[in-house]
């Protein structure tokens, strides 16, 4: 605090309780379009989606469309699909392979740099400058073990300093793959719900739910993620600066002391899977790794590791959001492949044993904020439980709010621009 | 069936939705028509209004229920479907909707289902082959949803009673974000 007393914050965000308006006020949303989405940087795609030069992919930063390219030289471009002329867009495939693009209206060609090749009629435009012509590009992009993160804003933290912890649980999921690499290769399921960005943001690693939400596949199922979710459980939740969160469920599995059982399996059954890694690392660190598992962290503001897919947060008005998913791939390694798929496919999307729930939850929580008493939502579970890792880090039971509380603070920095 | 076919050749615009070109059954059997016609109704009736026992028991021991997305004819074994149930799968998907706690189901989505334009595909096995067209109304705590598809079958016969070994269910905006999708589709 410098002084700059905000009492439109100060009402709003109170420590462990939110007001309802933050989740439905189209007002409170167009602010965030800009003081978030612009200028945090935001998770885009992988640049295993775009392997080839010239290949594009049409992605998103906050409610905007992006174009993900590899251009001529190999580097990622994130265009933005506007024709500076107009306003057409210049593409209208999700994705492909191509090294320019036409806009239909009057025919402008634009390189996959951006940089306006040409126009027709030429004569109509003599002594125009081209290269104040191209196709804009997000500000800043930078990517980080093949995660492409892009940022409407010219200044600010770097990608390295902005993922804080976070930048382990990355580093924890690609060791997870024989060859230190991840894949989004499996195509996107695209599930829209009627509900604020930030409920689903805060669910991620909400442990609290998931023995009721979810409680009829547990029940059905031989699942062993409900006991991470306990009363008894020893796995926590733990704030990773600038607004980043997880669960960190490995006290549990080190208690297990059995390599996949993260994974709801054993080495036997995946022997090729469980030799590469061996090869790869040395059979004492692939066993920790494997006893480790990948991470369950909800990177700020729209990437979720979720141990085996990840999930892109789309926001799309104050009321309306898209949730991407996706199976995580690791490169070079068929054989869990195609489980890490399967049970994704399970799991997610529109038809997901868990996440049809999961939605059905955020929609019936923004309608109960129709409501308008009480005005602000409770988020004091395990406050004071709180405690600093040897890391210090903030980490509470698997259980406890702590995660929202991480989320609100940072966003109310983001919001009063500190 | 007849082996008196022929191969209608679709344009290429759109084949990613459209789907691969098929060969129709160009010969009409009446009763085989009125046959699987009656199946396919009953099925759609017992999803409609939450029959998960009687819908599960049209299933054979090696069923396949595939609901692509992006596309009509991606390859379910590289690409994410938003169902890719085998068996087993599909008594799961069941037991979960019986819990009375698959809370995207609770209360259930009222439904009523229109299907039409039944065409016989050849088939080189003793498998029915049909396609057909579904417009399904849906309307639940959120709301009215409209779904429609493309729904492809094969159909076996098990001790003289037909039953389902596939079912594909190709939405029309399988590209596209959509909601929930938890009763039986």
């Amino acid at each position: 605090m410098d002084g700059n007393f905000n009492p439109k914050w100060d009402d709003l965000i109170q420590p462990g309780r939110v007001h309802g308006s933050l989740y439905y006020d189209e007002a409170i949303f167009k602010e965030e379009v800009e003081k978030i989405w612009f200028k945090t940087w935001v998770y885009i795609g992988h640049e295993s989606e775009v392997p080839e030069k010239n290949d594009f992919v049409t992605k998103s930063l906050g409610p905007m469309p992006v174009l993900m390219a590899r251009d001529s030289n190999g580097e990622i471009q994130l265009l933005l699909n506007r024709c500076p002329h107009r306003g057409n867009a210049v593409c209208v495939q999700d994705k492909g392979n191509r090294a320019r693009f036409t806009c239909p209206y009057h025919s402008w060609t634009f390189a996959n740099t951006g940089e306006l090749i040409n126009y027709a009629f030429p004569e109509g435009y003599k002594g125009t400058d081209k290269s104040s012509l191209g196709l804009s590009k997000v500000t800043r992009v930078a990517s980080y073990r093949g995660f492409v993160f892009g940022s409407m804003a010219a200044d600010g933290p770097t990608l390295e300093e902005h993922l804080d912890g976070a930048k382990g649980s990355i580093d924890l999921l690609c060791d997870n793959s024989p060859t230190g690499e991840i894949q989004i290769s499996a195509g996107f399921l695209k599930h829209r719900t009627r509900a604020n960005w930030k409920f689903i943001l805060e669910n991620e690693c909400d442990g609290y739910h998931p023995a009721f939400v979810h409680s009829s596949i547990f029940s059905v199922s031989d699942s062993a993620i409900g006991d991470l979710y306990g009363d008894a459980a020893v796995a926590v939740t733990r704030s990773l600066g600038n607004g980043h969160t997880e669960v960190d469920p490995r006290p549990e599995f080190r208690r297990r002391d059995k390599p996949l059982s993260w994974f709801g399996t054993t080495p036997d059954r995946l022997p090729d899977y469980v030799r590469q890694m061996n090869e790869a690392y040395g059979e004492d660190r692939a066993r920790q790794i494997m006893i480790d598992g990948t991470p369950h962290t909800m990177i700020f503001p729209n990437l979720f590791i979720a141990e085996i897919q990840i999930f892109v947060i789309q926001p799309i008005s104050a009321t309306e959001s898209v949730q991407h998913s996706t199976a995580i791939q690791f490169k070079g390694a068929p054989d869990i492949n195609r489980r890490l798929r399967q049970q994704t496919m399970g799991s997610v999307g529109p038809a997901g044993f868990l996440l049809a729930d999961d939605t059905e939850m955020y929609e019936r929580n923004q309608r109960g904020l129709e409501i308008r008493q009480p005005e602000y939502l409770y988020l004091k579970r395990g406050e004071h439980r709180e405690r600093r890792d040897e890391n210090g880090y903030l980490i509470g039971h698997s259980t406890d709010d702590l995660p929202s509380r991480a989320i609100w603070k940072h966003y109310r920095e983001m919001m009063e621009d500190k | 069936m007849s082996t008196d076919v022929a191969e209608i050749e679709g344009p290429d615009i759109l084949k990613e939705w459209v789907g691969k070109s098929r060969v129709y059954e160009k010969s009409f059997n009446p009763q085989l028509y009125h046959e699987v016609q009656q199946f396919i109704f009953r099925e759609a009736r017992l999803q409609d209004i939450h029959d998960y026992d009687a819908w599960e028991e049209l299933w054979t021991d090696d069923a396949l229920y595939w609901v692509p997305a992006n596309g009509t004819d991606t390859d379910p074994e590289k690409q994410m479907s938003l169902i890719y149930d085998n068996r087993s799968r599909i008594a799961l998907r069941i037991r979960q909707l019986k819990t009375g706690r698959r809370h995207s189901q609770t209360p259930p989505s009222q439904l009523a289902r229109v299907i039409s334009n039944f065409e016989f595909l050849a088939s080189d096995t003793d498998d029915i082959k049909v396609m057909c067209n579904t417009q399904i109304f849906e309307t639940n705590l959120r709301g009215d949803t409209m779904w429609a598809s493309r729904n492809e079958y094969s159909l076996r016969r098990v001790d003289g009673a037909l039953r389902m070994a596939y079912k594909k269910v190709v939405l029309i905006n399988n590209n596209k974000a959509i909601y929930t999708l938890s009763f039986l589709v």
